[in-house]
């Protein structure tokens, strides 16, 4: 994008990223319980949002009610978010299904420590991937986005709130504990430089309008509760109208279209960097921190004389395979970094099928995994 | 007034060409208290826009889907912090909650005790049938001492809650009682509930033949009628009673009216002290 104007440079926490990024989205309601390494942006937000016009910041009394104020927040209007970390997510979890259901767009940010429990406050981890993905109960979609320095937390949540709106969905952006509490430069982008996305509202008069109606893109207008269109929201399946209905036909009408409203714009939900992956044998598949001590791992490796190139992810589900895909034409070896057992390298296996062989690099121990161990493994080939 | 006037009242606010017939047994006093609320709004001449019913789970909590308001249907015990995220996202939104007492008083204990503590200017309904109606008729917090039901088969040992005794001291700024016999009353209690700014708490007693009485030694439903006629006393005259006399009496009535400013009051003066003139104003 060409530069029309100097942008304000600031030298923030990750956390405080989040915030400024939020806050550029259009962001307007907090709702939160402190827990670390993730407190920053609760307080932060606490200190801004009142004196910004019609901000709503709100302390509840846990995670719980964090997540259902977010989402009644949500109703009336506002982009709402909140953000915890291991043991808060984990109560978030009934509530996150509900605004899937009743498709609340909303953000949740994880800033994630070492489990499982209370575990490792406050050493990085990135332990939550799977719970993201599958941490409520029954089939959903869901979009999990994840960011490897203090620039990205401003962007990714800047495109978490976006998607979001754009889908009617509640968007979940993991960090790690590395990557929340790093401090450096980075720069706001000035205004007309983003793209900000607000939710479709409804054209049509209150009397024609009904609330979960099948649209082209799957994702029906949403008006703000006291807007004048009175409707039923709830956590049971619904028909077009919101009524709760059991008939398998309009069951599988919803649960249909809430799945397809994400699938179908995979090429604009899954978002990943390319480095040096054009001609690359070895890649490295790699998410948060851990990208950043494999960009230099990658950069040593070719100066070693080795192919090697990282694909780093900046979204995690729905899961990248196209680009996966991409890269597996060259690769002969996939190197999965991860700060845990192995959660990312099951999808990467997944889509991998054989093709190449997928080697691991697991660190629970509340370290970060650095670019001297990646590199060992790019150098095994 | 004759019940057809009142029943014209009720159709004009039920959704009644589009959820119907409803869940609820013969003999539950549910649908009471749901014809209160809706004559109570109308007395206020609240517009239907302008109220958001946010109910819980269970057999009230299917409440909300019958009524031509603006209706959230949530989870469990939750339906107060979906509430006070839609008081605070505009405040000038009549919020109401319906919840049972399973709901209120075990898996939303919590958020009870926190809508009270900060006086968020809901209107909390707490609909007591003293049992888990909707699952099959388990123990609740508020099932009496000695009382037969499917987790409690030999009879209840836990104590029970007392609703108005757990608002008053969590600090709601209004707290009162009734029942779906005293219906006149509990029409009276709702509408200064509705009015009033900051927390308020109603609690209904309203019976479950179905899951409790039948199973408590209550005949028919009318017995559990005739039992709220037999022990509800006004609170003015069980305060009166002897300390001997007032076992087995449930006072009901108005226990606490308070004037603190609601959160989202205090949270919007806060506000306008930071905005400058000339943006001051906003919801």
């Amino acid at each position: 994008m060409p530069r029309r104007k100097k942008r304000k440079e600031i030298f923030a926490l990750g956390n405080e990223a989040v915030v400024e990024g939020a806050l550029l989205a259009g962001c307007s309601f907090f709702g939160g319980y402190p827990i670390t390494p993730s407190s920053e942006i609760m307080e932060i937000m606490a200190a801004r949002l009142p004196k910004i016009e019609d901000g709503v910041f709100i302390q509840l009394e846990d995670e719980i009610a964090s997540m259902g104020a977010i989402i009644g927040g949500s109703l009336a209007g506002r982009k709402a978010m909140t953000a915890t970390s291991g043991p808060g997510f984990s109560l978030m979890q009934e509530n996150l299904g509900y605004a899937i259901m009743a498709e609340a767009p909303l953000v949740l940010v994880n800033v994630m420590r070492g489990g499982p429990s209370t575990g490792l406050p406050t050493c990085p981890a990135q332990g939550d991937v799977q719970q993201a993905r599958w941490g409520t109960h029954g089939d959903h979609p869901i979009i999990v986005l994840s960011a490897s320095n203090v620039q990205e937390c401003l962007d990714m949540t800047i495109t978490a709130f976006n998607m979001a709106e754009k889908y009617r969905t509640p968007v979940i952006l993991l960090l790690d504990e590395v990557t929340a509490h790093t401090r450096e430069k980075i720069e706001l982008p000035n205004e007309g430089e983003y793209e900000v996305f607000s939710r479709t509202v409804p054209s049509m008069p209150p009397e024609w309008y009904k609330p979960y109606e099948e649209t082209v893109r799957g994702v029906p207008p949403m008006p703000a509760i006291g807007s004048g269109y009175r409707f039923h929201v709830t956590g049971l399946t619904h028909d077009r109208n919101g009524f709760p209905t059991q008939r398998p036909e309009e069951v599988v009408e919803l649960m249909d279209r809430i799945h397809r409203k994400i699938d179908q714009f995979f090429y604009d939900i899954q978002l990943v960097e390319e480095i040096q992956t054009d001609d690359a044998e070895v890649v490295v598949i790699a998410y948060g921190s851990v990208a950043r001590s494999a960009e230099l791992a990658v950069q040593q490796a070719r100066e070693n004389g080795v192919k090697a190139g990282l694909l780093k992810l900046k979204t995690l589900f729905p899961y990248p395979r196209r680009h996966t895909e991409k890269v597996l034409a060259k690769a002969k070896t996939l190197v999965v970094p991860e700060m845990n057992m192995g959660q990312m390298s099951r999808e990467v296996k997944r889509v991998n099928m054989g093709q190449a062989a997928v080697r691991t690099i697991n660190r629970v121990d509340g370290q970060i995994v650095t670019p001297a161990e990646i590199l060992k493994v790019i150098m095994q080939g | 007034m004759s019940n057809f006037t009142g029943n014209e009242i009720i159709h004009q606010y039920l959704r009644h060409n589009k959820k119907f017939p409803h869940v609820l047994c013969a003999g539950c006093g549910h649908g009471i208290v749901l014809g209160t609320l809706i004559r109570s709004i109308h007395a206020l001449e609240i517009p239907k826009d302008d109220v958001v019913v946010v109910a819980g789970i269970g057999c009230s909590g299917r409440l909300a889907v019958y009524v031509d308001f603006n209706t959230v249907h949530t989870t469990h015990g939750r339906a107060l912090s979906f509430a006070t995220g839609i008081k605070m996202a505009n405040p000038k939104l009549n919020v109401i909650t319906i919840m049972g007492d399973g709901d209120a008083l075990s898996i939303g204990g919590n958020h009870l005790i926190h809508a009270a503590r900060r006086n968020i200017g809901v209107t909390a309904l707490v609909l007591n049938n003293n049992i888990y109606g909707m699952t099959g008729g388990q123990s609740s917090p508020a099932t009496p001492v000695g009382s037969t039901t499917m987790t409690n088969p030999y009879g209840q040992l836990d104590n029970s809650f007392d609703t108005v005794e757990l608002a008053k001291g969590a600090g709601a700024n209004y707290v009162a009682r009734g029942t779906v016999f005293h219906v006149n009353k509990l029409e009276k209690i709702m509408t200064e509930a509705i009015e009033r700014p900051g927390f308020s708490v109603v609690e209904a007693i309203t019976p479950c033949h179905t899951q409790y009485g039948r199973k408590n030694k209550y005949k028919s439903p009318v017995d559990m009628y005739k039992w709220m006629k037999k022990t509800a006393i006004p609170v003015e005259r069980y305060n009166e009673l002897p300390e001997d006399k007032r076992k087995d009496r449930m006072p009901i009535g108005v226990f606490v009216e308070r004037d603190r400013p609601g959160f989202e009051e205090s949270y919007q003066k806060l506000q306008s002290s930071f905005l400058a003139p000339a943006t001051k104003g906003g919801k």
